[in-house]
């Protein structure tokens, strides 16, 4: 079962991985990476529960906080072309 | 299959030249990084691998390319030699993986050297239960100290780097 699992999420990191090289727009390839990230969660999750050690949950959770962060910069990077200042201000002018 | 995916974020992140697209791509490179690190066993090194390579530097290098532009240069002339230098590298690194003990031998030499006496007597010798924090802090104490000692002055110039900019804007009279 956790063998399935853990094939199933490989084989979707291969989807997100093959979507972040292709990826035709900048958006394609924040949400593969995104996507990746929650692979990767997953399947540490899922590994862990393999090797009878669930404690590898604890893992995967800061993980996703670590992922989360990587994709709010990026998000603000696109949003605002800098990521020194609050935003607003120059929230009319998108970068593509 | 984690090692090829490796391969392959690391090809493309060669060939690309749009260089967000390469900062995304690191970010999955660190990630499979940190997979297969977990998958070693090495739980800890995983976890700052995420961490650093995921996190923080994506964010640096996101806000390098808000400084600079966002498509790398074609190269003037194509120049075998780093390629040259890189495989003899590589070679030698493999070469050298050849005298090494099988992965997990357990009469390596690193687990017959300090291990078992670590294993065997510090509970006894530091009274701290967990055996990786007794040799940190206790066997190899010198050596935190002097990381703590790093760390502390790289704090200091980040913070005297920071400060020194905030206050003589200060001076000039603006708010915050």
């Amino acid at each position: 079962m956790f063998v399935a699992a853990g094939l199933t999420i490989l084989v979707t990191m291969a989807l997100a991985l093959i979507r972040a090289l292709l990826g035709p727009t900048v958006y394609d390839r924040i949400l593969a990476v995104n996507m990746f990230g929650t692979k990767t969660v997953l399947l540490i999750a899922v590994f862990g529960f393999l090797t009878g050690r669930p404690d590898f949950l604890d893992i995967a959770l800061a993980y996703t906080l670590i992922n989360f962060i990587a994709i709010i910069a990026v998000l603000k990077f696109f949003e605002y072309g800098d990521l020194s200042r609050a935003g607003r201000s120059r929230a009319k002018r998108v970068r593509r | 299959m984690l090692l090829s995916f490796l391969a392959t974020t690391a090809i493309a992140v060669v060939v690309l030249r749009d260089l967000f697209a390469v900062v995304m791509l690191f970010g999955i490179y660190s990630l499979l990084t940190a997979s297969i690190f977990l998958v070693l066993d090495a739980v800890d090194v995983a976890f700052t691998e995420a961490a650093v390579g995921a996190g923080i530097s994506t964010v640096l290098m996101l806000a390098t390319l808000a400084l600079t532009a966002r498509t790398e240069k074609k190269p003037r002339q194509w120049s075998p030699l780093p390629l040259v230098v890189v495989m003899i590298t590589g070679a030698t690194l493999i070469y050298g993986t050849l005298d090494m003990p099988r992965y997990g031998d357990p009469s390596a030499a690193i687990h017959q050297h300090v291990a078992p006496r670590y294993i065997n007597e510090s509970p006894h010798e530091t009274g701290i239960p967990n055996i990786v924090t007794s040799v940190l802090a206790s066997y190899r104490g010198y050596d935190t100290l002097g990381e703590v000692a790093v760390i502390f002055t790289a704090g200091v110039g980040v913070m005297v780097l920071l400060g020194a900019g905030t206050r003589s804007r200060k001076k000039k009279g603006e708010k915050s």
